[in-house]
């Protein structure tokens, strides 16, 4: 599903990725661990395509296609979903106007049929449901006077229209009390699929608790220095990311 | 990459962009380029006028003799030769109309590129649940068709052009016409008093709610014709009626100039909305050949308790300069403005508002949206006043700005004048580029760039678009895509 191979990367000409490998195949759920500045959120932008961050070296393939080729929406498009650390407002304009937007954009793209108002209405309803949101919440605008979890939250909900091939989960646990991230972990695990991949990006060992993964990767000085089963997590947890950030060095 | 060259070819491609920009061949009676007394004689002749209507022409004229154009507006463009413009030109196969048969296929034809409804034809046809808008279509100048009619006469409504209306109602033309924005107002309101040509005329009687939407589409179609339209709407007491107007122009070489006046009076407990989506030429990328729009648009709220409310949303032309104002003389009334204003590539736009207060208790609402991309100049420039007689007057004022590019600029000028110790007002304002971490959010979702920005600036001006009647909310959004596609990228 996801070849990342040797990859480098640039923020404002300051090296932040040194050399990244990473394979997830498809169904797999991976956890990406790190200490604060080692790479975990400049990972997440550089598959998404995000303005500013330069790969300067190696190269990312997805489901065989080059993806650092892709514009972002290109990227959307081939079913390449993130999960945003900190969901953007955009004020005026409701979840529902923003979700129908995303996914005919999606389908547009393609080349499949758009949905009508009265499809679209009726799957999103039964997505939020499944999620407990209100309608109330569809109504308002994306992320606009949100709580934390609120806004976790309608990420998972945008995951779950949009349903992509790959989803990056960037520290979606952060500002999250344990109710709602049981809650986004649910909703997680609900689109835990043989055909769907996920790379969850966390701090803490606390969410793979409830979203347990295949893989466990430690990132450090923006490079994998470690991978394991679910058990490196515990283990991290327990010895802390000094020691493995002291053998990347 | 691909995308670079895709972009290339899209701005490349913007010129010929403009949907409208198209010219009908229809035979033109013209009075000669150049204006002098005689040409007022000519126009108020070909009207057939009464004589106190030519005789305020020609004051108007004469006092515009002694005027200066103003320059304070922050617009810059080339000297306009006023001697260098037809004042007058009519399409040649209007003499009476008597349905729509009789109006020029062509002419219909226009209407239909423009997708303007002509809502009749739904109406005779038996559409059911067709929504009630009344069209008093002006075409280069003169009124070609006026529908509904029947209906709203049979609630007394008048709704007809303004050579109609001096023909058949002169008593409530003279009452009011010129009254609100007089004829020695302003360079252009008087030059518009000297040479108008048409435009429209609403009568509400007292106590009547017009039972539908009142519309009309200007539509500039000569060239080099200057367009001076008179709109006249009074509301008597105790009435209501919400008023349309839309603007399209075909594609132009030259510079057009349009100085337009609109007076809007309602009387005690009355109700006048007035809701404008402008879409004229703005000009190629450089600004080559747009509309220039001077338009004077004022209200009076005569009465008490009366209300004023402009709605606009202006997308078009190479200049905009326009102040939709109202001036609050009856006690406890109210005057409202929204405004979007889009101003992309070499657009430049003044506007804004005044609110007098005269009255006491008197209050006032305005929430102004400027958007600017390119190379654009977008100005805010209002004015509330309050009269020392204004107790209690209360204003509050919003203006957001928004910049798409790092070559665009928005300005604010808001003056306040208060003599009245008990009055209150407020102004808030900001200005925002648009994120770059919004947009990269709507792509990450599957949006394309175009489609972001629309979304993001839809979202932005959403106070003022759901002011809008229901059909021309959902033409100004598509408009505001369509007016900022190729700012991006």
């Amino acid at each position: 599903m996801l070849e990342i191979e040797n990859l480098h990367a640039t923020v404002g000409g300051k090296p932040i990725l040194n050399g990244l490998d990473l394979a997830v195949a498809p169904g797999e759920v991976h956890a990406v661990m790190g200490p604060n500045g080692s790479g975990k959120s400049t990972l997440s932008y550089v598959l998404s395509g995000r303005d500013g961050y330069e790969v300067t070296e190696g190269g990312v393939l997805f489901k065989g296609r080059n993806l650092l080729d892709l514009e972002p929406e290109e990227r959307a498009a081939a079913g390449l979903f993130l999960a945003f650390q900190y969901p953007v407002e955009i004020p005026g304009v409701t979840n529902m106007t923003f979700l129908k937007h995303a996914l005919n954009g999606l389908k547009v793209q393609r080349g499949e049929e758009e949905l009508d108002a009265m499809q679209f209405l009726k799957l999103v309803r039964q997505k939020a449901k499944a999620l407990g949101m209100s309608d109330d919440m569809l109504k308002r605008a994306v992320n606009v006077g949100f709580s934390g979890g609120e806004k976790k939250r309608n990420e998972i909900l945008q995951m779950a229209v949009l349903e992509p091939a790959f989803a990056v989960l960037d520290e979606t646990d952060s500002g999250l009390d344990i109710d709602a991230l049981k809650i986004v972990a649910d909703g997680v695990n609900a689109l835990r699929g043989p055909e769907r991949s996920m790379l969850v990006i966390t701090h803490y060992q606390r969410l793979l608790d409830y979203i347990v993964p295949d893989r466990v990767h430690v990132l450090a000085a923006g490079r994998i220095v470690t991978s394991g089963g679910k058990e490196l997590a515990l283990r991290l947890e327990d010895e802390g990311y000094g020691a493995f950030a002291a053998r990347a060095a | 990459m691909a995308a670079t060259a895709q972009t290339v070819a899209q701005v490349r491609d913007l010129g010929s962009k403009y949907k409208h920009g198209w010219e009908t061949e229809i035979e033109m009676e013209t009075a000669p380029k150049g204006l002098n007394e005689d040409i007022v004689r000519f126009i108020s002749a070909r009207k057939d006028e009464p004589d106190w209507m030519l005789d305020w022409r020609l004051k108007a004229y004469r006092h515009w003799l002694t005027m200066e154009e103003p320059t304070w507006a922050m617009v810059d463009y080339p000297a306009i030769d006023f001697q260098n413009i037809y004042y007058y030109a009519a399409p040649k196969s209007t003499e009476g109309p008597k349905s729509l048969d009789e109006v020029d296929p062509e002419l219909l034809r226009t209407y239909e590129k423009l997708g303007i409804p002509l809502k009749e034809q739904e109406v005779l046809a038996g559409v059911q649940g067709a929504p009630r808008v009344a069209v008093d279509a002006v075409f280069d100048s003169v009124s070609v068709a006026t529908t509904f009619k029947k209906e709203l006469e049979s609630h007394g409504v008048i709704f007809c052009s303004i050579s109609e209306a001096l023909q058949n109602h002169p008593e409530l033309v003279r009452k009011y016409l010129g009254t609100v924005v007089p004829y020695t107002d302003n360079f252009y309101a008087t030059l518009n008093s000297a040479v108008f040509s048409d435009g429209s005329f609403v009568y509400i009687p007292p106590g009547v709610h017009c039972p539908m939407e009142l519309s009309t589409y200007f539509r500039i179609n000569a060239k080099d014709t200057g367009q001076f339209e008179r709109t006249l709407i009074i509301a008597d007491e105790g009435s209501y009626v919400s008023y349309l107007e839309g603007c399209t122009a075909p594609m132009r070489d030259e510079n057009q100039l349009h100085a337009a006046v609109v007076e809007l009076v309602t009387l005690k407990d009355a109700e006048i909305k007035y809701s404008t989506v402008q879409n004229w030429y703005p000009g190629d990328e450089n600004g080559k050949g747009g509309i220039y729009n001077f338009v004077t648009k004022r209200g009076a709220c005569r009465g008490d308790d009366s209300k004023i409310r402009w709605t606009q949303v202006e997308t078009g032309s190479a200049i905009t300069w326009k102040y939709p104002s109202c001036i609050l003389q009856g006690d406890n009334s109210v005057g409202e403005f929204y405004s979007v204003a889009i101003a992309n590539n070499a657009q430049q736009a003044d506007t804004g508002t005044k609110m007098i207060h005269l009255g006491r208790n008197t209050r006032s609402r305005i929430v102004s949206k400027g958007i600017s991309a390119g190379r654009a100049r977008n100005t805010y420039r209002g004015l509330v006043r309050m009269g020392p007689k204004a107790q209690e007057g209360r204003n509050f004022t919003q203006c957001d700005s928004l910049l798409i590019g790092d070559r665009c600029g928005a300005h604010t000028v808001p003056y306040i004048e208060s003599r009245n110790r008990t009055a209150k007002v407020e102004h808030e304002a900001t200005t925002s580029r648009i994120g770059e971490d919004q947009l990269f959010y709507c792509r990450q979702r599957g949006i394309g760039e175009e489609d972001a920005v629309a979304l993001i600036v839809n979202g932005f001006c959403k106070e003022v678009l759901q002011e809008l009647p229901m059909e021309f909310a959902v033409e100004a959004q598509k408009l505001v895509s369509i007016s900022l596609e190729g700012s991006v990228g």
